[in-house]
């Protein structure tokens, strides 16, 4: 099972956090400003797997953009940089050629989509299409329900 | 919308005017709140950290206000925002009954911001919390599918048990619905309540047997997760699903030998994901069971052998074929195969890939270590590897792999890494090249060899056991005590700074064994130089003065260098250097330069027995060093620092050493002397101890007249401060009345009045007995000033100790000695004179005791 999964950017920002394990908020915090001070620290020739307290975390950088998961001991590393990847995929195809901008502006979809991917930590879909038939029905619900003109854009903005 | 936009309007009359006017001062009074993805903007043009708090402090209270006066229109903007504050950092706790009002909300936009945020900020910490389940149990009931898949996700993610048991039931039903979406996202739901809540998991059971029949690859998926947790959970349940063996195996078949399926296409590889899913729980169905072992034998070689491995996906789905092969009860070829998976991967160009065939290999060694054995060469190849943690698992495997029969092409390769390691690894490294040595070396001379190899290369980062080993070895190997004593001495001539345990294994050597030093015939040590005495101790005198060598090392070498005097023909150079420490500011060395100068002064006799050579050491640690090997092989992850290891090892060298344990220290590398104080400090505690013992001693005594107020009044005031159970600290054997009084005569000296006086006769020498006297009150009195006096014949010498009090309490005793030699060995005959005072009458009685035993003067 996934326990956690970060984005942040190589200026060490953070950009979408999914918790699949309640802690604390300060527990939270804290786990996060260290690993992202681990993973900004290793070189480029080395392995995407570390072991971090009794987890194993798996990060792979994309761009500017660092993805990193914190899988069990028992969870097969390599499938999670599959899993990364699938995800990685999903953003590109929704938002076309997606940069981490797209992921700053619009974090909540980015939220969605992973949902879409991942429930509790496992993997819920392996179709990249019904994902994103999903997405697309979903959003689709939302417009309808704005009725446009009085409002300029959607409740969100 | 204002009329002006839209032109001239020809239905214009007074309604729509008020309309628009009413909805423009709407706008003024009460403003659009600002745009989630202006907000971001405003906030990334902030230049300073400042200047980013007071844009969010002014948003929050901003926002803050809105939900004050519950604004349900812009409610969900709001709650963006503040999801977007929260993830910078910034507390948005406020926020939380907000998000239940949107998922209370009827609208879908509404929904999916509130649960979100639920997620964000609702974990099962917060007393909100389990306002939410009458929304989730709402939601899950919703005709549309996607709000009760929001709700299944939400539940997913942040279900506590008490929402597990509320909801558990709905969540059983849906895993029943006829929609694959929600069936899916029940499926998970599912799971991850019976995490929470394993007794729920019957519930489940029912449903979850259907699931492996279906098309959908979603469904499929989630399922084989669910069933996979529930075996783990419950050994009945493993059994109850033993059956579904095959359909795994048909699932898995299909998905290697079907064709190309667009959908779930990976690379060529088909439904990657599933696979690895199908792989794991079949591994936990075959596990410990022959028979399902064996249904699966098959299709694991068939993915073994048909996977395509030129990306990571193929190997992502090999590796976990090798993981399942090693653990259930596979057929040996079937082993050979996985080993060989891995054999390939050690030599893969993705790094990845070499760290996690590594890593199995690791797992794997001690099971089937001639299957791994090898790849030896591979493996000591990563040791050059430039990533650290493929190092570090390459040096865990190679030490796995040490046997009699490769120890020296190992040892070769694991000395020149630890030449090049990173610190954290020198300290682990070269116990763990101790250890090997010690089990496996083929001679004592390249074991001491390779021991000096090491204190070389790990420098101060070797651990103290190290120093013990490498000094015990020298002193039990008798044979090469000069070719080492040699080699230590060609390092030490050299700058030898930082290898403070380099130093004192040579200083002791040399120390031990300065003669040899000087005249050893050099057979194999071409390169080293035989030194003169004044060399050896121009090296010692740049040792002791150079401030970068620890304290520790400095009395080391001291003590070694006083010990030279013995082996060396001139004294005064080193009686110099020595007597230079008597005033050093360390205490530790004062004391030495102290001590030793005195054994150049007035004690001079003495020196050459006390710095005579030691015996050789008897290897006592072998066992502990062994079991420390195996926990440290199995442990490595936790291990990562000196500080690690167990005191146990400083004061098996105290035992080791007789007592030079003081001086000892944990090596740490910026060599600091720490603890010395454990050890010093239960020294201390055995003297309070005895110390203790000798304030309670004082307890048979009545409160009222202590033993202490009556030694004025004794016969012999100097040696006596303690009463009846006197120890053996102040040297007062012979008052004690532990008189084993089976062996020993004793007579009856005296009864009369409640007085009893008893002799308990031992024999010190051919003519000299020892008499214990005990006088003890059978009164209900005190017995006070009692005196009791002895007459012997002229030819007998008698000699009288003093008493033990001169009051004897009721039931109490009063003890004394009597010394009698009789050289002309006639027959005993003694006359006594007591006297005491018993309730104010003054009593004096006089005896004569003639009934000694013959046979004691025998």
């Amino acid at each position: 099972m996934m326990q956690f999964m970060l984005l942040f950017s190589r200026q060490g920002k953070l950009r979408l956090q999914k918790w699949y394990n309640a802690h604390p908020d300060k527990l939270k915090k804290k786990i996060t400003r260290e690993l992202i001070t681990m993973i900004l620290a290793r070189k480029p020739k080395m392995c995407s797997f570390l072991e971090w307290r009794d987890l194993k975390i798996v990060y792979k950088r994309y761009a500017s953009l660092y993805f990193c998961c914190a899988i069990e001991q028992d969870d097969n590393e390599l499938l999670t940089l599959e899993i990364i990847h699938r995800y990685v995929e999903l953003l590109d195809k929704y938002f076309g050629s997606v940069c981490e901008l797209d992921i700053i502006f619009n974090f909540e979809k980015a939220y969605f989509i992973l949902d879409e991917l991942l429930l509790g930590g496992e993997i819920q879909e392996t179709s990249k299409k019904n994902v994103l038939k999903a997405i697309a029905a979903q959003d689709l619900l939302q417009e309808e329900e704005t009725p446009q003109g009085f409002f300029e854009d959607h409740g969100l903005g | 919308m204002n009329a002006s936009e839209h032109g001239f309007n020809p239905a214009f009359n007074m309604a729509t005017i008020k309309q628009v006017i009413n909805e423009a001062v709407e706008r003024v009074r009460m403003p659009t709140p600002m745009r989630l993805r202006d907000l971001i903007r405003q906030i990334r043009a902030a230049r300073t950290a400042a200047e980013e708090r007071s844009v969010v402090n002014k948003e929050c209270a901003y926002i803050r206000s809105t939900f004050r006066e519950e604004d349900v229109v812009w409610r969900c903007r709001n709650i963006a925002k503040l999801l977007y504050i929260h993830m910078l950092g910034y507390p948005a706790h406020f926020g939380q009954l907000e998000c239940l009002k949107l998922i209370a909300s009827q609208r879908f936009t509404d929904k999916r911001i509130g649960y979100l945020g639920a997620m964000l900020l609702l974990d099962e910490r917060q007393d909100v919390h389990l306002l939410i389940t009458n929304c989730l149990k709402n939601d899950l009931n919703s005709p549309t599918q996607f709000v009760v898949g929001l709700a299944l996700c939400t539940l997913g993610a942040i279900a506590s048990p008490e929402m597990a048991r509320d909801l558990a039931g709905e969540v059983e039903r849906l895993m029943k619905s006829p929609n694959a979406y929600i069936r899916k996202k029940a499926a998970l739901c599912a799971y991850r309540i019976i995490k929470r809540v394993p007794e729920l998991m019957e519930i489940f059971l029912p449903a979850t047997r259907s699931m492996l029949s279906e098309k959908n690859h979603g469904v499929l998926i989630t399922g084989v997760t669910l069933i996979t947790e529930m075996c783990e959970h419950s050994p009945d349940t493993l059994n109850h699903f033993k059956k579904i063996v095959p359909n795994l195996v048909r699932i898995l078949k299909n998905l290697i030998l079907a064709g190309y399926s667009p959908e779930h296409d990976v690379s060529g590889v088909s439904d990657p994901f599933l696979q690895v899913k199908i792989l794991k729980l079949l591994r936990v169905l075959g596990k410990n069971d022959i028979d399902a072992s064996e249904a699966m034998n098959d299709i694991l070689a068939q993915v073994a052998t048909n996977t395509e491995t030129s990306k990571n996906v193929g190997n992502t789905i090999l590796y976990e074929t090798v993981l399942s092969i090693m653990d259930i009860k596979s057929e040996g070829g079937l082993r050979v195969l996985a080993v060989n998976i891995l054999g390939r991967f050690l030599i893969n160009n993705d790094k990845n890939i070499r760290y996690v065939a590594l890593n199995t290999l690791l797992r794997t060694v001690h099971v089937d270590t001639s299957a791994v054995q090898r790849h030896r060469s591979t493996i000591l190849e990563c040791l050059k590897d430039p990533d650290v943690s493929i190092r570090r698992r390459a040096m865990e495997l190679s030490f796995a792999l040490i046997n009699t029969q490769n120890i020296r092409t190992m040892m070769k390769e694991l000395l020149v890494f630890l030449e090049r390691a990173d610190p954290e690894f020198k300290a682990q490294c070269s116990s763990n090249i101790v250890l090997a040595a010690e089990r496996y070396s083929p001679n004592k001379k390249w074991h001491l060899d390779t021991l000096l190899k090491v204190l070389v290369a790990a420098g101060n980062y070797v651990r103290d056991d190290v120093i013990t080993c490498t000094i015990q070895l020298i002193s039990e190997t008798t044979s090469q005590q000069g070719y080492i004593t040699l080699q230590l001495w060609k390092f030490l001539a050299e700058d030898t700074m930082d290898k403070q345990p380099l130093i004192q294994v040579a200083t002791w050597a040399i120390g031990e064994y300065g003669d040899m030093l000087l005249t050893t015939e050099i057979e194999d040590a071409h390169d080293v130089k035989r030194p003169a005495e004044d060399d050896v101790i121009d090296v010692y005198h740049r040792l002791l003065w150079s401030p970068q060598n620890s304290t520790i090392t400095k009395q080391y070498t001291l003590m070694s260098l006083t010990k030279l005097s013995t082996r060396f023909s001139s004294i005064t150079k080193i009686q110099q250097i020595v007597s230079t420490f008597s005033s050093s500011l360390h205490i530790e060395l004062q004391q030495r330069g102290v001590e030793f100068s005195q054994l150049f002064g007035k004690y001079g006799n003495l020196r050459p027995a006390l710095l005579e050579r030691m015996p050789p050491m008897e290897m006592t640690r072998s066992s502990d060093a062994q079991t420390n090997g195996d926990s440290d092989l199995n442990d490595m992850k936790l291990d990562d620092s000196p500080q690690h290891h167990i005191n146990n090892e400083s004061n098996a060298l105290l035992d080791l050493l007789g007592g030079d344990g003081s001086d000892m220290d944990i090596i740490k590398p910026n060599s600091t002397t720490t603890s010395s104080q454990p050890v010093s400090n239960s020294n201390n505690q055995d003297l309070l101890d005895l110390l203790g013992g000798l304030d309670t001693l004082s307890s048979p005594m009545p409160p009222a007249d202590t033993g202490i107020g009556l030694i004025l009044e004794n016969n012999n005031p100097v040696t006596n401060n303690v009463n009846s159970n006197s120890n053996f600290l102040t040297g007062d054997f012979l008052n004690t009345n532990s008189v084993n009084e089976v062996d020993v005569p004793t007579i009856t000296a005296f009864d009369r009045d409640g007085l009893k006086i008893m002799f308990a006769l031992e024999k010190i020498e051919s003519n000299s007995i020892s008499i214990n006297v005990t006088a003890s009150n059978h009164t209900l009195s005190n017995m006070t000033d009692f005196l009791f006096q002895a007459a012997v014949p002229k030819t007998f010498q008698l000699q009288m100790l003093s008493p033990s009090g001169t009051v004897i309490s009721p039931n109490g005793v009063v003890t004394q000695v009597l010394r009698v030699v009789n050289p002309s060995k006639s027959a005993l005959r003694m006359r006594l004179r007591i006297s005491y005072s018993l309730d104010g009458n003054i009593v004096q009685e006089q005896t004569e005791v003639n009934n000694f035993p013959t046979e004691v003067w025998d």
